[in-house]
């Protein structure tokens, strides 16, 4: 017993490289069982949305549904269309997903509970978040079809239209928290609800998840994907596992965008009874319980989206972005600014 | 040889592979992926300078943005890939040449043993873990190098008016929407109710 316990202890320091890949092992394992799990979550709360029962058949009130479509997407054949370029055609659904799982690397779940403690975190984010476009843009030049090639033009596009918004969004949280240390963000936000940035960033706050709805090319924002006019978009020609990976990083970037903006404007893991009599009463509960339950708002607020609005129309999409949202944020940035300079109470001094 | 020292000469030759790979493909979009690789490993490079700042931005910048752009135009190009013989890279070659031994002979006047190396700089010691590159850049930009910086930035400013200026015309024949109008309408300017007696079948006969 002892010798286990031993091991355990001196586990860390023993084989460093071993530990950080047991450190990631647990996060994106139950990170795919969340992504999983949000898909079903999404054809349930939809299907209770529009007066239906969503899926309820495989499995008790149908839990099992998200791994019975997993096991048919691995066993369905991966069609490969002629004339392409094979390496590129399986790369492009990996670079979907790859960046969508290494920005996990610097988000910090709770105090001091983080993978890498970078001093960039923030910068590393957003790099990540726009190298991600590679896959859509690849995909849809590699597979040779005129709908999926359409998606991939419209993605690109929308895409770095409205990463410019995003960034100049983080940078306002930047000046409010005076640091990129993810950390050190949530640590700026202590103090209680009214504290945390959502509320002197607020137009910045709105902006930011709705520039991730349209990153991530969820609905209204799906035209890249667009099934009325162009089928499905750059992934038309996907099938079997590869579809799945591309399916897979949808989800996993829709969680990673509802997580950043826990992080950002709500707080992250802090209490929000926090400063209030209430404090002590929830002092029992782990900080990553707060931050989770942060996280599905956001991850809730994605699927009510889908739900409710129908699609942007094109040139509306990019007036939002260019038009409407970049000067909000920089006129945000210098209110920000102007209040961190003269400390402005509650937040700022 | 250290864990550092291997991912050196790991980037560096990644590099020259991406940069090689780059100028000898015939598609142009295989190309501009290599360029993208070339900047990822660039980005490593300057992440073993401790330059972390730079390399993120080069990755942000680069590899997020105008890369993105580029490939954009690249792939909307009908270019005919067969058209591109190797015919072409021999004629251009003397050229390339010319440019790249200008390039070494600049590199060498400059970074040669005459002007750098470890008997002329002491070897750069390494920061601890708390320095951040960030702060350090931020604080020479808008200090010691107030004026360049903002020289710089009205530079790109008039390259983005001009940039607008030269593509800004007005086309009277393209009928585009004007959405704060689309937005702002109202009942009354689309629909009219009519008040009018109901109709009998005896009248109309």
């Amino acid at each position: 017993m002892e010798a286990i316990t031993n091991f355990l202890v001196s586990f860390p320091t023993e084989f460093p490289v071993l530990w950080i890949l047991v450190r990631i092992v647990v996060i994106v394992l139950p990170l795919m069982l969340a992504v999983a799990y949000f898909t079903y979550a999404e054809r349930k709360i939809i299907g209770y949305m529009q007066v239906r029962l969503g899926p309820n058949r495989v499995g008790p009130k149908g839990w099992l549904q998200p791994i019975a479509d997993a096991v048919k997407l691995m066993f369905k054949e991966i069609i490969i269309p002629t004339g392409v370029n094979k390496f590129l055609f399986v790369l492009a659904p990996m670079l979907a997903l790859g960046p969508a799982l290494a920005a996990w690397a610097v988000l910090p779940f709770d105090d001091g509970m983080v993978l890498t403690d970078i001093n960039a975190g923030l910068l590393y984010i957003l790099a990540l978040t726009s190298v991600g476009v590679y896959g859509v843009i690849i995909a849809g030049w590699v597979s040779n079809s005129k709908y999926a090639f359409l998606g991939a033009i419209r993605s690109a596009a929308q895409i770095v239209s409205y990463e410019i918004a995003m960034g100049f969004a983080l940078v306002g949280v930047l000046v409010a928290a005076g640091s990129l240390n993810l950390s050190d963000i949530v640590h700026a936000q202590e103090g209680g609800l009214l504290h945390w940035f959502w509320l002197p960033l607020l137009p910045l706050f709105v902006i930011y998840f709705i520039s991730g709805v349209a990153e991530t090319n969820r609905a209204p924002f799906d035209v890249a994907e667009g099934e009325s006019e162009i089928v499905a978009g750059f992934h038309v020609e996907y099938s079997g596992m590869t579809f799945a990976v591309f399916f897979l990083a949808e989800y996993a970037n829709m969680i990673l965008i509802s997580a950043l903006t826990a992080l950002m404007f709500l707080g992250g893991w802090l209490s929000p009874f926090q400063g209030t009599f209430m404090e002590s009463w929830f002092a029992w509960v782990p900080g990553i319980i707060w931050f989770f339950l942060k996280v599905l708002i956001f991850g809730f607020l994605f699927l009510w989206f889908r739900a409710t609005f129908p699609r942007y129309r094109y040139d509306q999409i990019m007036r939002l972005g260019w038009k409407v949202f970049i000067p909000i944020t920089i006129v945000w940035i210098l209110v920000v600014a102007v209040a961190v300079v003269y400390k402005f109470p509650i937040w700022f001094d | 040889m250290t864990f550092e020292k291997f991912l050196f000469y790991f980037f560096a030759a990644m590099v020259i592979f991406a940069g090689l790979m780059l100028i000898t493909r015939r598609n142009p979009v295989h190309s501009a992926l290599f360029l993208v690789l070339a900047f990822f490993n660039a980005a490593g490079l300057w992440m073993l300078m401790e330059a972390e700042f730079l390399a993120i931005a080069l990755v942000l910048v680069y590899v997020g943005a105008v890369m993105v752009l580029f490939l954009f135009v690249v792939m909307m190009l009908d270019i005919n890939v067969a058209e591109m013989k190797p015919g072409c890279f021999i004629k251009y070659l003397p050229v390339g040449i010319l440019i790249a031994l200008t390039m070494v002979v600049e590199m060498v006047m400059v970074v040669g043993p005459k002007h750098f190396g470890l008997d002329i700089y002491a070897s750069p010691v390494p920061h601890a873990p708390g320095y951040s590159n960030t702060d350090e850049l931020g604080s020479m930009l808008y200090t010691t190098y107030m004026y360049p910086f903002e020289i710089a930035a009205v530079i790109l400013l008039v390259a983005i008016v001009a940039a607008i200026g030269l593509t800004l015309r007005r086309r009277p024949e393209t009928k585009y929407q004007n959405p704060s109008k689309q937005v702002l309408v109202k009942r009354d300017d689309r629909l009219r109710v009519v008040k009018m007696p109901s109709e009998s079948k005896m009248e109309l006969k």
